[in-house]
């Protein structure tokens, strides 16, 4: 590959991280640059355009101290490959995959392109297999199974990475004696925040499990763009070539996007919604899709992405594009949290869309989904109700109206509340007939004859 | 302009999208990382095209009508940059009927013969368009799809395959205005809001409200003879689901599996947009091979709006001056073009063929609001919009229509009259009139509770939950309800209908709310809807005995 390298001293016009380079011949879109300046210093780049006239580099660290003239530009010849190995399990590794736990290099057994290819659609596997988190929010309400995209939608002061770190820690497949892996990305986020996850790591005594990518606050912003590829490959990696059930965290998505936007600021772009590039779907979609199974391969990559709403606004474009793509959605509400309720998991908006290929006789229990959308129902009336009380009091309602209304009170507190107790799946689904159970029968529009007959009137085990 | 080039050493499909002088600009439908300057780019002299032919039922194809399930065999599990593979498959062997005899003069799109390419759909091989002359010679047994079948006089071969550029419309001799509606099984749609076979409806609905079970609802149900599903940017893992369990399923229609009348398009969000953008004109040009034959086709795009973004991101590329929230200007026009492929055309050729294109297209309106570009340009186009609404949705209300928010334009009256009941329109009039009486009462509802409504208003709200609950609503996963015949749609509202006349009465004769909207009245009501099809006419008068009682 050295071979290939050639030197430029040619950069004519450097703006914010990107550097333009003159008369370089030969130039691949996607090779990977080395730039050294004067003093012998060295940063990486990646070709992200060229023409006639010059090539433009997207430099992934601080373009601070850069000279046009004095600096030397290396092009390599070959694209940004990650160096992928079983040894990585266990091991920490910045955002463009240098190792930083003080350990060598990982001797690669494939190098493989960062950016991937598409899963040909024929042989998607049908994500099937249901994951209990032990979140009845999520397992019995927006179940989430082995190879789907369901990220966290957060806003600024909730607590999305307890969310996800009682997952890592909880979550179990039905069928055990299977190989399990976690991908971690930390996307621009603090130190605190990286520490609380691994600290997590070795709580759950998966940090040999895990492997690391950290990118956080104070590192180069555009390194970010890259960091979400590095994880992936290496998820895709350990799912489909040495049969790892792969579960992939990536915080802060957000982070990801105002990365994206600075390039595309920085390139003189026609911006889109809030200035956001008009191709940020299809970026992002080249990011979540790559989550699934594939038929006849073991493994499997399901991701965990975590998002922060500003302004807590859900049609923000960063939530809504990834809405889009992925999924479904946990959402996660303020006003559940200020009233005290832990994991505050707002159902209401919260979707999961493969939860009907997970459930039901042979995976959790016939009553699942109907059980599901009658909670739904009542929980929905019930906070409805919460505004008529407020301004009639609850004294002028009919005593079916105030059931209604406890339920969802109690619903919020008991079911939703859990704490840090885990909750199996069949205790969280004996827990909704608990609540509902307050009901008379024909208040039920939900659920089958049938179902009924068997199910209702069950309570949780004292 | 638009021709097909291939692109540097990996031979990547491209297309001619803009000259300038000497300068060409390329749309590449594949990932250009490693293209180099001086690459060399080779004219394939013709623009894009779709195969036409026997085999591409039950075929799935990406963007640019490549084979995915070939591209499985020959690659494994990712799909990677410069595969070639032919859309028909040239080796498979079909029976071939001749309808003609050698002598006969024939013309553009006339039937020559069959082939029977499933169990249930016969294909008819048209003489390609633009051609005309006396059969010298013709087939009959065992052909290949690129096999001459007929020869002219004057030497033209005529093969089962023909080839069509994808951005131009198949010419028709005349279009027709369609008075049968597009059945499609659930109940809101058939009842309230019903497009015409070869009407365009389109379906905006913010994420999670639907759109996409809605449209895969509609490839199992909906009474038509092809069905084209476009997955346009759109998820993987929703897809493989589609691949999974469409093959299961059987035709509600014919009892032949599902896909034996089915192609599926698929280009997924993260395959290369440019294939993304041709994968609509892709499948738009295979519905109308089908509608020439005299096929009712139906298309189920999902989602136009990815459509959209795929114009708006390649425009963007080309630096073109941008329209409203960067969409190109020309965004309008496109989507015109688009639709009005849809309607009931008399076919080319011989015979009194008459087929149709009916277009269901999904919209992923951002944030949910409806007023972007996208929903508005295609609402200045279709007659029809099922709009799907969030707080519904949340609610676990589904199919999420608004009953509000949605209309049809069509005038399709006088076929229900004649096909399902003379009553149907006033029955339609008096739930819709019902719907909007009980959502202006809602809001004070809302506001005060129900106690302080008029007793002939509480009527109003209680037929309302009750007729939302149990009719508008209707699962796709229950094995009774998915599907709900024009038959049990009629039944059902009767009883509703009857009911609230009932209601009514007694009412007047002094009951109160409660006495009248019993427990067991409830109960009646609600098991409606999972009472199987067949058993439906008999029992509608025994139901309206217990209700009375």
């Amino acid at each position: 590959m050295e071979l290939l390298t050639r030197r430029y001293r040619t950069a004519e016009k450097i703006t914010g991280p990107l550097l333009f380079v003159e008369r370089a011949a030969n130039i691949s879109i996607g090779e990977t640059v080395r730039i050294v300046l004067p003093e012998g210093e060295e940063r990486n780049g990646q070709v992200i355009e060229v023409s006639d006239e010059h090539a433009v580099i997207q430099v992934l660290e601080e373009t601070t101290g850069m000279g046009v003239r004095s600096t030397e530009i290396y092009f390599t010849g070959s694209v940004v490959k990650a160096n992928l190995s079983p040894g990585m399990l266990g091991r920490r590794f910045d955002g463009t995959g240098k190792p930083v736990d003080g350990l060598p290099p990982v001797f690669p057994e494939r190098r493989m392109g960062i950016t991937g290819y598409p899963i040909n659609p024929v042989v998607r596997g049908e994500p099937s297999d249901f994951i209990q988190t032990g979140i009845s929010a999520i397992d019995g309400l927006n179940t989430l199974v082995r190879g789907q995209k369901l990220p966290i939608f957060s806003a600024s002061g909730l607590p999305a990475k307890e969310i996800a770190g009682q997952i890592l820690r909880q979550a179990k497949v039905v069928g055990e004696g299977e190989k399990f892996a976690i991908v971690f990305a930390a996307i621009g986020i603090t130190h605190r925040e990286a520490s609380f996850f691994i600290e997590e790591f070795e709580r759950g005594a998966t940090l040999h499990l895990s492997v690391i990518f950290l990118n956080l606050a104070e590192d180069p912003a555009i390194e970010r763009l890259l960091t979400p590829r590095f994880a992936l490959t290496t998820a895709e990696y350990l799912a489909f070539e040495h049969g790892f059930h792969v579960l992939v965290i990536l915080t802060d998505m957000t982070n990801y996007c105002e990365a994206l936007r600075e390039v595309a600021t920085a390139r003189e772009e026609v911006p889109g919604r809030r200035g956001y590039p008009g191709y940020m779907y299809t970026d992002l979609a080249t990011l979540y899709e790559r989550a699934g199974r594939i038929k006849g391969v073991g493994g499997s990559v399901t991701q965990i992405p975590i998002l922060t709403m500003p302004d807590d606004d859900i049609t923000h474009p960063i939530p809504d594009l990834t809405g889009y793509i992925t999924e479904g959605q946990i959402v996660l509400s303020r006003e559940l949290h200020r009233k005290g309720v832990s994991p505050p998991i707002d159902i209401l908006p919260s979707l999961s869309r493969l939860m009907n290929s997970g459930i039901g006789d042979g995976k959790t229990r016939e009553d699942h989904r109907e059980l599901a959308d009658q909670l739904y129902a009542f929980y929905a009336q019930g906070k409805d109700l919460r505004r008529v009380a407020s301004i009639v009091g609850e004294e002028g309602l009919t005593e079916s109206d105030r059931i209604q209304l406890k339920f969802a009170d109690d619903f919020e507190k008991g079911y939703l509340n859990q704490g840090d107790t885990p909750r199996n799946i069949m205790e969280t689904l004996d827990y909704g007939w608990d609540l509902l159970q307050r009901f008379p029968k024909d208040r039920f529009t939900r659920v089958r004859p049938d179902i009924m007959e068997r199910y209702y009137g069950r309570t949780i085990k004292p | 302009m638009y021709h097909l080039v291939f692109v540097g050493v990996r031979r990547l499909l491209g297309e001619i999208i803009r000259i300038e002088g000497d300068d060409a600009t390329i749309q590449v439908y594949e990932e250009t990382s490693g293209l180099k300057l001086g690459d060399e780019v080779i004219d394939r002299g013709e623009p894009l095209c779709a195969e036409l032919g026997p085999g591409l039922l039950s075929s799935i194809f990406d963007g640019v009508q490549r084979p995915l399930s070939e591209i499985a065999r020959d690659s494994g599990g990712f799909i990677p940059p410069g595969v070639m593979i032919p859309a028909l498959d040239r080796s498979k062997r079909w029976r071939f009927i001749p309808s003609i005899r050698p002598g006969e003069v024939v013309g553009e799109g006339d039937v020559i013969g069959t082939i029977r390419e499933t169990h249930c759909i016969t294909h008819r091989v048209m003489v390609p368009l633009g051609v005309r002359g006396a059969i010298k010679d013709i087939a009959e047994g065992e052909i290949r799809v690129d096999d001459p079948i007929a020869t002219l006089e004057g030497g033209i071969n005529i093969k089962p395959l023909q080839k069509w550029p994808v951005r131009r419309p198949r010419p028709f001799k005349r279009k027709i205005t369609s008075e049968t509606p597009f059945i499609t099984g659930q109940r809101i749609i058939d009842t309230l809001f019903p497009v015409a076979e070869g009407g365009s409806v389109i379906i905006p609905g913010g994420f999670g409200t639907g759109k996409t079970v809605l449209e895969q609802t509609l490839a199992k149900f909906a009474r038509t003879d092809i069905i084209i599903y476009i997955g346009c940017g759109e998820r993987g893992n929703e897809i493989a689901e589609v691949l999974s369990y469409f093959p299961k399923l059987t035709d509600p229609y014919t009892g032949h599996p599902l896909m034996d009348r089915t192609t599926l398009i698929v280009n997924t969000s993260n395959m290369p947009v440019a294939a993304r953008e041709a994968s609509i004109y892709t499948g738009i040009t295979i519905g109308e091979y089908y509608r020439d034959m005299g096929y009712n086709v139906a298309i189920l795009a999902d989602s136009i709006s990815r459509w959209g973004e795929a114009m708006r991101e390649i425009s963007g590329r080309l630096e073109e001056l941008p329209g409203e929230e960067g969409f190109p200007m020309y965004l309008a026009s496109r989507l015109a073009t688009f639709y009005e492929r849809s309607g009931m055309i008399e076919c080319t050729g011989n015979g009194d063929r008459k087929g149709t294109i009916t277009l269901c297209t999904a919209i992923s309106p951002p944030g949910g609001d409806f007023s972007e570009p996208v929903t508005q340009c295609a609402l200045r186009v279709t007659s029809a919009m099922w709009a799907l609404d969030t707080n519904l949705a949340r609610r676990r209300h589904f199919p999420a229509i608004h009953w509000g928010k949605s209309f049809s334009l069509y005038r399709l009256d006088d076929w229900f009259k004649k096909n399902v009941a003379d009553d149907w329109p006033q029955l339609r009039k008096w739930l819709m009139n019902l719907l909007q009486k009980e959502e202006e009462l809602q809001d004070i509802v809302q506001l005060v509770g129900p106690d302080t409504l008029r007793d002939q208003d509480r009527v109003v709200v209680e037929m309302g939950f009750l007729i939302r609950e149990n009719y508008l609503q209707q699962s796709p996963y229950s094995p009774v309800d998915a599907f709900c015949s024009m038959e049990k749609q009629y039944g059902m509202l009767k009883i509703f209908f009857n009911f609230h006349e009932t209601a009514l009465k007694e009412l007047a004769g002094g009951r109160s709310i409660n006495e009248i909207f019993t427990t067991e009245r409830k109960i009646i009501l609600k098991d409606l809807k999972n009472m199987p099809v067949e058993k439906f006419p008999e029992v509608i008068e025994e139901i309206q005995v217990r209700i009375q009682k």
